[in-house]
């Protein structure tokens, strides 16, 4: 089957789409977007989420023909036009809480989505929202950090009284 | 290949920093900025427009007889390219690390649930998996041997390997075993020395690596007949060792790149898919990718060695150990692996940083008809440090002594000797570390007023709202050596060189290090920056045309690759002045290479790099060999087979809900002696990594495995801590320098995952007064529900 819908603000079009086929497998294999990872392809670790429609979902989990029509967001569509780090990103790389990074990408566009809900979350908030989402390398501190250090700059950035 | 596959050279990285990012700095990784971006290209995002899928068939049974394979159904699904065999290898049938006697795939018989037996290659992964189910095998299904029992009795039960095998031995199914005799060993009379004996049986689960990217790569078949691979590993140059004699290729013609690694922790020591991609894409003669699912990524590697322990301690009335006396067996599966060095430490490293007068032990891996069990994150002293700190702290009980104290008054200290007879002729700051995550502040007590349920046992499932909680604190301490020991020569090669490009002088630095995550590349461009006085550094991708890196693991590579890096700078270095001395007649002995320019520390600035170099490059290769070491004693374990010891001391604080059987680990505090932090942002990243995958083991991680059957090869039911089980992790580090390391570092990546797990038991124990004598604790361990 063809499968057309929008990545990171642009038309994709796949071709001889197997049925079977996850939006992941799509991304990855057919039009050019590796960014979001296969770690486990069964829901459980995070590492593929991207926004569909603006919600964060495992990509593994949807189903190729799900997407016709509509909007994925993936890591790659997190950083500016001109390239430039969005500031979850940064905040990542500044803290340290990217080791080996398998992790990185779906952690990114999970701590984004918690930040746009609420951008002054309590650690106890961020470990709920980031639970889905396993590393295997940084023990989750710097991580923590990082997502500390995106909301004090998003809170900065958009004047949110501390 | 194409730009997409190329993209594995974005990994190549500019490092455009201040020279205050030297070592001792933290510069950031640089390949952080394309990994946030997604455009980091891990193993499995390789690809190639004309590639195609390969997939293996795996056996449903631990050991079986194979009576007939038959591949011809396979062969005509539509997209099919080649269904391969044993008999289809064109070279050797047989590798592995220290013994070859694994096949690459199975002969005649399997001996461990998910062994690979055949081979396809598809259009589509769906459709090479739809293939994998039409080849028809008959077996001959025969009854596993898996427990100790059944291993040491061979008569009765059979061989793993048969006696008249290829690569059989005269061992039975003992794999390896190493004996070990200090002081008077463990007699009667000894006993009869010590006022107070404290004995236990201990048993460590089947820990898995657990790396988050899957066994992947993709192999080009190239027009010299030879393949191209770029694939995640731990150790490029050991990789093609044992592929070309099965591919039946000399060495030159199997050459390795680096692709992006999403974690290894020991499971990428072994070869997984490599030699599979390669026989495909040589058969086919196209690209062939491989990327394992999570299955068989459970099915496709080692993991850390299940151990059955005996620990017999004895101590005088004031604490002072008299002897111990211990017998340690692992589980090393259906295949060697590293099961003969994981023995070899388990049995020099098994009584833990103490001086003990009298010591006996006997360690041992078995073959068996379980998963085979290899290199992890601590390799070998992990399962004996939770028999050694469990048996620390029974004896303290005894005595009536603090448990921290007790270790104290026996810890190892520079200038005492291991049980192996070797000194320790570095800093060993054992009592201090104690002392130190002992003095660190407590969290503050459970506050049931102001009470988030989410952060108590049970967490999110909302199941206590503080009734039935007890607080629980444990101390442990760990010891682990670095480095490849027992008289094995590693080394490790690298090249520097230096030019002016852009009008700057920069240095390009080329090893075959496997970066797997640890974030060796930052370390080596911070070297390259403090020996040449230079800002930019590249990182040159990792490959087999320059020399072996050895392996990214037993913590050596900032130690090996690091200090091979420091000598071919320093000969760059060298060379560079020698042609300011010919060519100015610099007559002073001060000279250095500070912020792009010459320097005499006498005279000043003499001048700059980039004048001095010219459109000259001067490039250095050296490797970078450790003090030599020898083996074991096979009888008495003597020797001074370790070449540096590094430490870590933990302190957990755990809440125990005791109704059900739930822990939460509220905090876990450790510290450690790294020697110098040549980067301090990525040493407490690598000890809080660690601890964490000590967590694991102490409280959920486990490969059930019965009748040799995997019960929950996937991460639905194989459970690694998640961000709600992990709690804050803070962390001191030392920097006692070993006079014997460059820079005087210490190895840091495996000491926090050795030491970490006691003290999580220890906790739960003074939480809930059970002995628990086994890891992963699980919560019909406290409930009684067994």
């Amino acid at each position: 089957m063809r499968v057309t819908f929008s990545a990171n603000g642009k038309p994709v079009e796949a071709d001889d789409v197997w049925e079977g086929e996850s939006l992941l497998y799509v991304l990855r294999e057919r039009v050019g977007l590796p960014g979001s990872k296969n770690a486990c392809e069964q829901g459980e670790c995070g590492s593929c989420t991207v926004y569909l429609d603006g919600v964060p979902v495992c990509s593994c989990l949807v189903a190729a023909g799900q997407v016709q029509g509509r909007e994925v967001r993936t890591v790659e569509g997190l950083a500016g036009q001109d390239g430039e780090l969005g500031l979850v990103q940064q905040a990542f790389v500044d803290a340290g809480a990217v080791q080996c990074g398998f992790c990185t990408p779906g952690l990114l566009v999970q701590t984004d989505a918690l930040l746009a809900a609420d951008p002054q979350p309590s650690d106890t908030d961020i470990r709920e929202a980031l639970s889905g989402n396993l590393c295997r390398c940084t023990g989750y501190e710097k991580i923590m950090d990082a997502v500390r250090l995106a909301s004090a700059r998003k809170c900065s950035v958009e004047g949110v009284a501390k | 290949m194409t730009a997409r596959t190329i993209q594995g050279q974005k990994n190549l990285q500019k490092i455009n920093q201040a020279s205050k990012d030297g070592i001792g700095g933290s510069p950031l990784r640089p390949d952080g900025t394309l990994k946030v971006k997604g455009e980091f290209a891990y193993s499995s995002d390789m690809w190639h427009e004309d590639m195609l899928w390969g997939t293996a068939l795996r056996s449903p049974h631990p050991r079986a007889n194979i009576l007939s394979v038959d591949v011809s159904e396979a062969l005509k699904v539509p997209g099919v390219y080649a269904v391969l065999t044993h008999e289809d290898i064109p070279g050797e049938k047989y590798y592995g690390l220290e013994i070859a006697d694994q096949p690459a795939l199975a002969i005649d018989k399997v001996r461990y649930h998910g062994e690979a037996i055949a081979l396809v290659a598809a259009d589509h992964p769906e459709t090479a998996r739809r293939a994998v189910k039409k080849i028809k095998v008959e077996y001959e299904v025969l009854t596993p041997i898996t427990t100790e029992e059944q291993c040491l009795d061979p008569e009765t039960h059979g061989y793993v390997h048969e006696p008249h095998e290829y690569r059989s031995h005269a061992y039975g199914n003992i794999c390896h075993e190493q004996k070990l005799v200090s002081g008077l060993g463990v007699t009667d009379e000894v006993r009869a020395l010590a006022d107070v004996v404290v004995s236990g049986e201990y048993e460590v689960g089947m820990q898995d690596q657990a790396f988050l990217g899957p066994e992947s790569g993709l192999a080009v078949p190239a027009e010299d007949g030879g393949v191209d691979l770029y694939i995640a590993t731990q150790w490029l140059h050991v990789d093609r060792q044992q592929m070309a004699p099965v591919l039946d290729l000399p060495l030159e013609k199997v050459r390795l790149t680096l692709a992006g690694v999403g974690g290894a922790f020991g499971g990428r020591e072994d070869l997984s898919m490599q030699i599979h991609a390669c026989l495909l894409a040589l058969h086919t003669g196209k690209p062939v990718k491989i990327v394992y699912a999570r299955d068989e990524s459970f099915f496709g590697h080692v993991h850390r060695h299940p151990a059955k322990m005996r620990y017999e301690h004895g101590a005088t009335r004031d604490g002072k150990l008299v002897f111990a006396d211990c017998r340690i067996v692992l589980d090393g599966g259906a295949y060697a692996s590293a099961s003969p060095a994981v023995v070899g430490n388990a049995a020099s490293l098994g009584h833990g940083p103490y001086v003990i007068p009298n010591v006996r032990m006997h360690a041992i891996a078995l073959y068996s008809n379980n998963p085979s069990c290899g290199a992890m994150r601590g390799f070998g002293a992990v399962q004996a440090a939770f028999g050694y700190e469990s048996q620390l702290d029974k004896l303290a009980e005894a005595l009536g002594m603090d448990p921290v104290e007790l270790r104290q008054l026996n810890a190892v200290t520079q200038g005492d000797l291991m049980p192996t007879g070797q000194p320790i002729d570095a800093p060993a700051p054992v009592a201090e570390l104690l002392q130190r995550v002992k003095d660190m502040p407590l969290p503050p007590p459970l506050d049931l007023e102001h009470l988030d349920v989410r952060t108590l046992p049970g967490a999110l499932s909302n199941t206590s709202h503080g009734e039935g909680i007890v607080r629980g604190v444990g101390y442990s301490v760990g010891i682990k050596n670095v480095g490849f020991s027992e008289g094995f020569d590693d080394y490790s090669t690298a090249r520097v060189r230096l030019e002016v490009i852009g009008g700057e002088p920069v240095a390009m630095v080329h090893t075959a290090m496997a970066e797997v995550g640890q974030g060796g590349v930052t370390v080596h461009a911070q070297i390259a920056r403090t020996e040449l006085g230079v800002e930019q550094v590249t990182i040159h991708p990792a490959n087999t045309e320059v020399g072996s890196a050895g392996s990214t693991s037993a913590s050596r590579q900032t130690y090996m690759t690091g200090g091979a890096v420091k000598l071919a700078a320093e000969a760059v270095r060298h060379e560079l002045l020698e042609r300011g001395r010919h060519r100015y007649g610099w007559r002073q002995d001060d000279l250095s290479l500070v912020g792009g320019k010459v320097v005499s520390a006498s005279a000043g600035v003499l001048i700059p790099i980039v004048d001095l170099l010219g459109d000259d490059a001067i490039e250095q290769t050296r490797e970078h060999h450790h003090r030599p070491t020898v083996p074991f004693d096979k009888e008495t374990g003597q020797g001074f087979g370790h070449v540096q010891y590094t430490f870590c001391a933990n302190r957990a604080v755990v809440d125990v809900d005791v109704e059900l059987g739930l822990v939460k680990v509220v905090e876990l505090t450790a510290v450690q002696d790294v020697g110098k932090a040549l980067n301090p942002l990525s040493v407490v990243g690598q000890i809080q990594g660690g601890c964490t995958q000590a967590l694991g083991l102490a409280v959920m991680e486990e490969i059930v495995v019965k009748d040799g059957k995997v019960r929950n090869a996937s991460f639905t039911d194989y459970l690694i801590p998640t961000i709600l089980d992990t709690p804050p992790i803070p962390v001191q580090i030392l920097e006692l320098p070993d006079p014997h390391a460059p820079y005087g570092l210490r190895g840091v990546g495996e000491a926090p995952t050795v030491s970490a797990t006691p003290s999580i038991v220890a906790a739960i124990r003074q939480a809930t007064g059970k002995a628990l004598n086994r890891i992963p604790v699980r919560p019909e361990h406290l409930t009684d529900t067994l």
